[in-house]
C-alpha cells in the first residue's frame, strides 16, 4: 500500500477493515458544485469582450447600441461571478477547492471484489474497460504511459499508481508534465446481501482550454460522464453474462437501407459492441 | 419473411423484410405459429411510449417452434414448441436470480436511453416495446429472434392449443401478478379492477382463483363487461352510473379493499381531469391520462392496495394524492416478471382452472393484422382479443 501523496484528492480513502471494504465502510463523497468556475485567464477574456462590446455599443444604430450594450453587460456578469454559465447548464461537476472536472459512477456486480479488482489491477487492461483509453503501457510496477484518443491524433502521459490496497481500491495519477493533468480511482466494496461488489469509479482532470474546454467537449459529444456510465455496464454485463446483449444487425423493416449504411460506415454504434482493438486513433 | 412494421404514429403495416439471424450464441430462432395485438400496442399505434423508430416490428405475444440454436443455448432444441414471455431476461443479475424478471439489469443494451427518460437505472428489454426497452424486433412476425432463449424459452409439452397457453406469454400473468400483488384476503377482500379489456379480465378472474369474496369490474363497453359477467363477475358500466358512488353501495361504503388499474394512460372517462388529461395529450403536453388511476385511488378502501399493471409512459398530472396518503394506500406497478408465472400458471391451464383462450373475440391472419389494429382500438364489432396465424391465408375473421 502507497500513502497517498503528491496532490492526490484528499479524504477518499477507506478504511481499511480486513481485505475486502464493505457497504459498511462510509465512503466519503467527494466535495463537488454543478458548474464551473472560470480560469483567471477566461474571466480576463470575457471581461475584455464583454468590455469591447459594450464601447462598441456607444454609437450606431439606436437597435445595434442596445443589442451591443446589452450583450457587453452580461458579458462583464460572467466575467464577475466567475461561473462558466454552460457549464452550471451542462451540469458538469467541479471540484470546488482545485477546479478539477469530476466524472463518477458506479455499478453493483455480482462477483467477488477480488476478482473484479485483479482485471482493474492489471492495468494494460483499462483501455478495454474505459473506452476513452487507447493504451496504458506499464514501464515498471508503479508508472504506466497511457494514451487517449483526442479529437486529432492521440494524447499520452505517464501515470503512476498512488494507491493499490487489494481487492479494496487502487488509485493512480498522472506524473507532472502531462499534458492533461488527470487522477483517478476505483473503489470495490462488499455490497449487502450477497450481491456481490459495487464497483466506484472517480476521475478527476483539469480539461485543456479550461471550463471552455469542458463546455466544447460535452457539446462535441465526448461526455465523459455517459462514456463511464457505458463503461461500467459494458463491465458488469462481460462479468455477469460474457457478452454484451445487442440488436445490432437485427432484422427491421430498416434492414436494406440499413445494411447499406452500416457497410459504409464500418462500426460506429457505442456499447452495444466489442470495441475493435485496433480502433484507429484518428475516427470516433 | 412477413412482419407487422411500425411506419409512424397511427399508421402500421405488413411488409417483406430480411428473415431474423442469430446475433448472438444465447439467441434461438422462432418460427412463430401465433401471436396476437396487446392493448399495450395501442400506445404504440397510437404514439404515446417515446423512442419508436419507423420500420420496427411490433408484437410481443408470440410462441411457435424453435428453428435455430445458437451453440450456448443448453435447454432448447430444434423442433421444441415454446411460448415465450414478453420481456427479455438474463436469468444471472440479481433482479431475475430474485424473480424480478422484468427489471434485469443486463438486458436492454439501450440502458442509458431510459436512464435518460426515467432517471435511476431501466429494467429489462422487451420485444417490439420501442428502443426505450431495448429496441427488439417484436413477434407479429412469422420468425423472431429470440435472446436469452434458455431464460426466455419455456416448452410446451402438454397438448394444450396454441390458443390455450399464448396468453402466458403477458395478459394471464400481467392480470395475475395485478391481483397477486393485492395480497387478497381470502374470503373477506372485494377486488375492484377498472378496465375490462384482456389484461382487466385476467386480473379479475385471478382476482377470484386467489380468493377474493367479490370481484367487481368497471367499463363502459357492454360485451366486455358480459365476458367478465359470465364468470361471476359484477359490474359497473361508468357511462351509466357514477362509478364512485356505485362502488361505495357495492361495499357497503367501506370501497374495494383493492383495486386494480387494468387501463393505464389511456383512460377514457369524463369530467375536468379526463378532459385536461386529453387537451394535454393531444398537444403532447403530457403522455399520461389517468382517469382511471384517479378513481382507483378515490374508491379504494383505507388501507388498500392500488395495483397498476396498466401501463404508464410519463408523467402525471392532479393526482389525487391527498386522498392516497390519507388513507394510506399501497401502491404496486410495473412490467410483469412473467416469467416467475409462466409454470405455475400454465399448471393451472392444465389442471382446467381456467381456459385463457376465453377473452379471444378475432381471430385473423397476418396480413389482416392493420385492420385488425383499428378495429381492437376503436373497440368495433365486439373485438376484445386478436390472435394472428402468421402463415395463414386472408379467409376473413372466425
Amino acid at each position: 500500500m502507497t500513502p497517498n501523496q503528491s496532490g492526490m484528492p484528499s479524504g477518499k480513502r477507506l478504511p481499511a477493515h480486513g481485505s475486502a471494504a464493505s457497504f459498511e465502510d462510509p465512503l466519503e463523497p467527494q466535495a463537488s458544485t454543478t458548474g464551473a468556475s472560470m480560469t483567471l485567464l477566461e474571466r480576463g477574456v470575457v471581461a475584455v469582450a464583454g468590455a469591447s462590446l459594450a464601447a462598441l455599443g456607444l454609437r450606431g444604430h439606436p437597435f445595434a447600441r442596445i443589442a451591443l450594450m446589452g450583450a457587453g453587460i452580461g458579458l462583464s456578469i460572467v466575467a464577475a461571478q466567475g461561473k462558466n454559465p454552460l457549464a452550471t447548464a451542462l451540469k458538469i461537476q467541479q471540484d470546488p477547492d482545485t477546479g478539477e472536472t469530476l466524472v463518477s459512477d458506479a455499478v453493483t456486480i455480482a462477483k467477488p471484489a477480488d476478482a473484479l479488482y485483479a482485471i482493474w489491477r492489471k492495468l494494460d487492461n483499462l483501455p478495454q474497460l474505459m473506452t476513452h483509453l487507447q493504451e496504458v503501457r506499464v514501464l515498471d510496477d508503479k508508472r504506466s504511459h497511457w494514451t487517449v484518443k483526442a479529437p486529432v491524433g492521440t494524447v499520452g502521459w505517464d501515470a503512476e499508481i498512488t494507491a493499490d490496497e487489494p481487492g479494496q481500491r487502487i488509485a493512480w495519477q498522472s506524473l507532472p508534465g502531462a499534458s492533461i493533468d488527470n487522477s483517478g480511482e476505483v473503489i470495490f466494496r462488499t455490497a449487502p446481501g450477497k450481491r456481490g461488489t459495487e464497483v466506484i469509479v472517480r476521475l478527476r482532470y483539469k480539461p485543456p482550454g479550461g471550463t471552455a474546454g469542458a463546455v466544447v467537449a460535452r457539446i462535441a459529444g465526448q461526455e465523459p460522464s455517459q462514456q463511464l456510465r457505458d463503461d461500467l455496464m459494458r463491465f458488469k454485463r462481460e462479468q455477469e453474462l460474457g457478452f454484451a446483449p445487442t440488436t445490432e444487425g437485427q432484422t427491421s423493416g430498416r434492414a436494406a437501407s440499413e445494411a447499406k449504411k452500416l457497410a459504409g460506415k464500418g462500426e460506429q454504434m457505442q456499447g452495444n459492441k466489442q470495441r475493435s482493438k485496433q480502433a484507429d486513433g484518428g475516427t470516433q | 419473411m412477413k412482419a407487422l412494421i411500425w411506419q409512424g404514429t397511427n399508421k402500421v403495416g405488413i411488409e417483406t423484410v430480411p428473415d431474423p439471424t442469430l446475433l448472438l450464441p444465447s439467441d434461438a430462432i422462432v418460427k412463430i405459429t401465433s401471436t396476437a395485438i396487446c392493448g399495450s400496442d395501442l400506445h404504440l399505434l397510437d404514439g404515446y411510449i417515446p423512442s419508436m423508430e419507423k420500420g420496427d416490428i411490433m408484437g410481443h405475444e408470440f410462441m411457435g417452434e424453435v428453428v435455430e440454436v445458437g451453440k450456448d443455448v443448453k435447454r432448447l432444441k430444434v423442433g421444441d414448441r415454446v411460448i415465450v414471455p414478453f420481456n427479455i431476461a438474463c436469468g444471472l443479475c440479481d433482479h431475475c436470480t430474485r424473480g424480478n424478471y422484468s427489471a434485469c439489469d443486463n438486458t436492454n443494451p439501450n440502458h442509458r436511453m431510459a436512464e435518460a427518460l426515467y432517471g435511476a437505472v431501466s429494467g429489462g428489454g422487451l420485444f417490439g416495446y420501442s428502443h426505450i426497452y431495448g429496441g427488439y424486433a417484436g413477434g407479429q412476425a412469422q420468425y423472431v429472434r429470440v435472446p436469452f432463449a434458455d431464460v426466455g424459452g419455456f416448452k410446451i409439452e402438454s397438448n394444450l392449443r396454441d390458443d390455450q397457453v399464448l396468453f402466458l406469454t403477458d395478459i394471464f400473468p400481467t392480470g395475475y401478478q395485478a391481483a397477486e400483488n393485492c395480497n387478497i384476503v381470502k374470503g373477506r377482500d372485494v377486488v375492484a379492477v377498472f378496465g375490462a379489456g384482456p389484461v382487466g379480465q385476467f386480473a379479475a378472474r385471478s382476482a377470484q382463483m386467489l380468493g377474493a369474496a367479490k370481484v367487481i369490474i368497471v367499463d363502459r363497453v357492454p360485451e366486455r363487461l358480459k365476458m367478465a359477467e359470465a364468470a361471476g363477475i359484477e359490474t359497473i358500466n361508468y357511462e351509466q352510473t357514477d362509478v364512485l358512488i356505485a362502488l361505495r353501495e357495492a361495499t357497503g361504503g367501506r370501497g374495494p379493499d383493492h383495486v386494480i388499474d387494468a387501463v393505464g394512460l389511456e383512460a377514457h372517462g369524463h369530467g375536468p381531469g379526463a378532459l385536461m388529461d386529453t387537451a394535454k395529450q393531444k398537444m403532447r403536453l403530457n403522455f399520461d391520462r389517468i382517469t382511471a388511476l384517479r378513481w382507483a385511488i378515490l374508491s379504494c378502501a383505507k388501507g388498500g392496495t392500488v395495483s397498476m399493471p396498466g401501463v404508464y409512459g410519463g408523467l402525471v398530472d392532479k393526482m389525487p394524492m391527498g386522498a392516497a396518503f390519507a388513507k394510506g394506500l399501497v401502491f404496486r406497478m410495473g412490467q410483469t416478471h412473467t416469467h416467475r408465472y409462466v409454470r405455475p400458471l400454465l399448471a393451472h391451464i392444465e389442471k382446467g382452472d381456467i381456459d385463457p383462450s376465453f377473452v379471444i373475440t378475432h381471430r385473423a391472419t397476418l396480413d389482416e393484422a392493420p385492420e385488425l389494429y383499428k378495429t381492437f382500438r376503436e373497440k368495433h364489432d365486439g373485438c376484445i382479443k386478436v390472435v394472428l396465424d402468421p402463415w395463414g391465408q386472408a379467409v376473413g375473421k372466425a
